[in-house]
C-alpha cells in the first residue's frame, strides 16, 4: 500500500521542515507580515474574512486581538495538556488571576492600591506601573499554579481534571465575593494599559485603536511560541513525553516526574497570566463574570480540536474557535429568519462531535499523540472483548 | 568517589531486608553485598522475589524492615529518580521503553538525568559557558559565540546526543537510532533498554532477565556485552533464568527461593549446593528452557 509519490507520505509539517532554510524563513516572514497586515486588510476577495462587513459584525481588529490572546492561552494550555499530558479544566483560573493582578495593582481605584496608598502614604491616585504589574501577575499566577499543583499532581487523569475545574471556579467565586479586595461583582475600573508614545488622554494603547493592541498581542505571541518550541525540543520536552508514556519507567531513569509536572503547571499558569493581563488591560475593566467555567472548556476545546501537542494545531484551534463565531455573527440571508448568535452553542456542539468522530486526534495532530490515541483505542477494544 | 575499576570494596549492601505485602512475605531477611566491579547473579525459581528485590533497590518499593545502602548511604525509602542519580540504573523484565520515542530519544532521557540545565535554563539560556576544545561546533568562529560563550543547555544537548549515539553503537543498535522504539525488533528493544540505563551513567547496572526470549547466539552476544559493560567500569547485577548464561558470566551468585536467600557464592560452588539443586537446578526442564 505504498503511495506512488513519496512526498505524499510526508505530513505538511515534515515537508515544511525538510525545505531549505531560506525557504522556511521566507514562508515564515511572509506569514508574519500577513499577520501584521491583517487588521488593515481591505482588498476585496480577501476582505471577506473580515468580521465587520455586515451591520451587526464585530470590530475586526478587536476580534483579531481576541484571537491572538486566545492563541497565547492555547500555547500555554498546550504545554500543560499537549506536552505534559495533564488535563487542566481550570485554566480560566490562571487567566483570571493574570487579569485581576494587573487590575488590582495597576488601577488607582482598586481596593488593593487604595489600601497601599493609605498604608504607605503614597499620593492620591498612585498605582503600580503597568510594566511592574507584569512580573507581579506572572509571579502570583505561577505561585497559584504551584499551590494548585503541589497537592493535586499526584492525581492522574480524570481526577486531576476535576480538581483543576474546582480551582477555576474557586478563583471566579472568590473574585466575586471578596468585596474588600476585588470589588466583588462590580469589578475593577481603570486598569492601566502598556506605556506608549502618547500620554495622558491620548495614550498609544487606547480603546479606540484596537489594532495597536492586536499588534502588541501578536508580538507577545511570537515570543511565546518561540519559547514554547525551545521547551519542546529539549530535555524538558523529552521528560514530559517520557512521563506521559510511562511515568514509573521515567522515574527509574532519573526523571523527577513530579518536579517536571509542576513546572508544566507553572509555565502554563504564566502563559495564562500573560493572556489574562493583556485582556484586562485592553478592556480597562475586569469583572468576575468574564471568567466563567465555560471559558475553560473553550480553551481545552481549542487545544483538542486543533491537535493537542502540535503547536501549529493548537494555534489553528484557537483561531477557528474564536474567529468563526464572530465571522458568522451575521449571516447574509439566514439572519432574517434566525439569530446566528443564539445558535452558536448548537453549532459548536455539532462541530465538537464531528471532530471527535472524524478526527479525534485533532485537525493538525501531533504524530505521537495520534499514535498514543490509536494504542489506547486498541487496548479499549481488547478490554471490551475480554469482558 | 574512588577508582571505578577497583574491585572488592562494597558498593551495595542489602542488609537484612524484609518486604511484606499484607500477609505475603516477598522478601524475608535477604542479606547480600555487591562489590565494586563484579558481576553478581541473582537467581531463583519464578516468584522467588528477584524482581521484588530489584524494585526495593531502585526505590519502587520500600522495605518493611532492613536497609539498603549504596556507597555507604541509605537508599531504601528514597524516591526512584534520586536513587538513579546516586548511580543505580535498571532494565525491566517486561520491556518498558518509551514506545513513541525514537531509540536515540530513549537513551537521551537516560543521559538527561546527568545534566543540570533547569527549566528556565532551557527557556532563556542565560547560563553561558566557554566550550572545551573538543566541544567546539563548526560555527564557533563566529565572533558572537566567541564573545558570549555558548549556552550550557546547547552544549549539554550536543554532549547528550554524542553520548547517546555512542551508547547505541556500544550495544550494537546504532543502525536504527532514529526509529521509534515500538517499531524495533525485540532483541533491539532489549539492547535499547540496556543503552538507556547506561545513559544515566550508573555505577551499578541491574539487568532484569535481559536474555528472556533470546536464541543461543543472541545469548552469546549478550554475555559478551555484559562483560564489556563491566570492562568500561560498571558493576552489574544480573537476574537471569538461563543457567548457562549465569554460570558463564557472573563472578558470584545469590540464590533466592520464596523470598528466602538460600545460597551465595561463586557459580561452581552454588551449582554444587544441594539446597540450590533441590530448589532450582534439580528441575532440568526449567533450567533448559527458561
Amino acid at each position: 500500500m505504498m503511495a506512488a509519490n513519496p512526498l505524499k507520505q510526508l505530513r505538511l509539517g515534515e515537508r515544511f521542515a525538510s525545505m531549505p532554510r531560506w525557504a522556511r524563513w521566507t514562508v515564515m516572514l511572509v506569514g508574519l507580515a500577513f499577520a501584521f497586515y491583517l487588521p488593515r486588510l481591505n482588498i476585496l476577495p480577501f476582505a471577506y474574512i473580515r468580521t465587520d462587513l455586515g451591520d451587526r459584525g464585530a470590530d475586526w481588529a478587536s476580534v483579531l486581538f481576541l484571537v491572538a490572546i486566545y492563541m497565547i492561552v492555547a500555547v500555554g494550555l498546550n504545554v500543560v495538556i499537549g506536552m505534559a499530558g495533564l488535563l487542566d479544566l481550570g485554566y480560566v483560573g490562571f487567566y483570571a488571576l493574570g487579569a485581576y493582578s494587573v487590575a488590582l495593582f495597576g488601577s488607582p481605584s482598586s481596593p488593593v492600591t487604595e489600601w497601599m496608598v493609605r498604608k504607605f502614604g503614597f499620593e492620591e491616585g498612585w498605582a503600580v506601573p503597568f510594566v511592574a504589574c507584569i512580573p507581579i501577575a506572572i509571579a502570583l499566577t505561577m505561585a497559584a499554579g504551584v499551590v494548585l499543583g503541589a497537592p493535586t499532581l499526584r492525581l492522574r487523569g480524570d481526577y486531576l481534571a476535576i480538581v483543576t475545574m474546582g480551582f477555576g471556579e474557586i478563583i471566579r467565586i472568590t473574585a466575586r465575593n471578596a468585596d474588600p479586595i476585588t470589588n466583588g461583582a462590580a469589578g475593577v475600573l481603570g486598569v492601566p494599559g502598556p506605556p506608549g508614545p502618547g500620554t495622558g488622554t491620548n495614550e498609544y494603547f487606547n480603546q479606540s485603536e484596537p489594532e495597536r493592541w492586536y499588534w502588541l498581542a501578536l508580538c507577545v505571541l511570537i515570543v511565546l511560541i518561540f519559547l514554547a518550541r525551545r521547551l519542546e525540543n529539549s530535555r524538558v520536552g523529552r521528560a514530559w513525553l517520557a512521563i506521559r508514556e510511562d511515568e514509573d519507567a521515567a522515574a527509574v531513569m532519573g526523571v523527577p516526574a513530579f518536579k517536571f509536572k509542576l513546572w508544566a503547571f507553572a509555565i502554563g499558569a504564566a502563559l495564562g497570566a500573560i493572556a489574562g493581563l493583556l485582556f484586562g488591560a485592553k478592556q480597562a475593566y475586569v469583572e468576575p463574570t468574564g471568567f466563567a467555567l465555560n471559558l475553560s472548556f473553550l480553551f481545552v476545546a481549542m487545544v483538542v480540536i486543533g491537535g493537542s501537542g502540535n503547536l501549529f494545531g493548537v494555534l489553528l484551534g484557537a483561531f477557528l474557535i474564536t474567529y468563526l463565531p464572530e465571522r458568522f455573527r451575521d449571516l447574509p440571508i439566514l439572519s432574517e429568519y434566525i439569530d446566528p448568535v443564539a445558535w452558536r452553542p448548537f453549532a459548536f456542539g455539532v462541530a465538537l462531535v464531528l471532530v471527535m468522530i472524524l478526527r479525534p486526534q485533532g485537525l493538525v495532530p501531533n504524530r505521537r499523540r495520534a499514535m498514543e490515541l490509536e494504542v489506547r483505542k486498541a487496548e479499549a477494544e481488547e478490554a471490551a472483548v475480554d469482558v | 568517589m574512588s577508582d571505578t575499576t577497583q574491585t572488592g570494596e562494597v558498593l551495595l549492601e542489602v542488609d537484612h531486608v524484609t518486604l511484606r505485602f499484607g500477609g505475603v512475605v516477598a522478601l524475608n531477611d535477604v542479606n547480600f553485598q555487591i562489590h565494586r566491579g563484579e558481576i553478581l547473579g541473582l537467581i531463583g525459581p519464578n516468584g522467588a522475589g528477584k524482581t521484588t528485590c530489584f524494585n526495593a533497590m531502585t526505590g519502587v518499593y520500600t522495605p518493611t524492615s532492613g536497609e539498603i545502602r549504596f556507597n555507604g548511604k541509605k537508599i531504601s525509602g528514597e524516591q526512584p529518580h534520586k536513587i538513579n542519580r546516586l548511580g543505580i540504573a535498571r532494565t525491566f523484565q517486561n520491556i518498558r521503553l518509551f514506545p513513541e520515542m525514537s531509540a536515540l530519544e530513549n537513551v537521551l532521557v537516560g543521559t538527561d538525568s546527568r545534566h543540570f540545565t533547569s527549566v528556565p535554563g532551557v527557556l532563556f539560556r542565560l547560563y553561558r559557558v566557554r566550550p572545551k576544545e573538543e566541544e567546539l561546533p563548526d560555527n564557533w568562529k563566529r565572533p558572537w559565540a566567541k564573545a558570549f560563550g555558548m549556552s550550557r543547555h546547547i552544549l549539554e544537548e550536543r554532549a547528550a546526543n554524542r553520548k547517546a549515539m555512542e551508547l547505541l553503537r556500544f550495544v550494537g543498535i546504532a543502525d536504527r537510532a532514529h526509529e521509534l522504539a515500538r517499531n524495533l525488533p525485540y532483541g533491539y528493544q532489549r539492547r535499547l533498554e540496556i543503552a538507556r540505563a547506561l545513559g544515566t551513567e550508573p555505577e551499578l547496572l541491574c539487568l532484569d532477565e535481559p536474555a528472556a526470549g533470546f536464541n543461543p547466539s543472541e545469548k552469546e552476544d549478550l554475555m559478551a556485552l555484559i562483560r564489556r559493560i563491566r570492562s568500561i567500569g560498571h558493576t552489574v547485577l544480573l537476574i537471569e533464568h538461563d543457567m548457562k548464561l549465569v554460570m558463564g558470566v557472573t563472578d558470584r551468585i545469590v540464590v533466592l527461593e520464596f523470598g528466602q536467600q538460600i545460597a551465595e557464592g561463586p557459580p561452581m560452588e552454588v551449582a554444587r549446593n544441594p539446597k540450590v539443586i533441590a530448589a532450582y537446578l534439580g528441575e532440568p526442564d526449567d533450567a533448559a528452557t527458561a
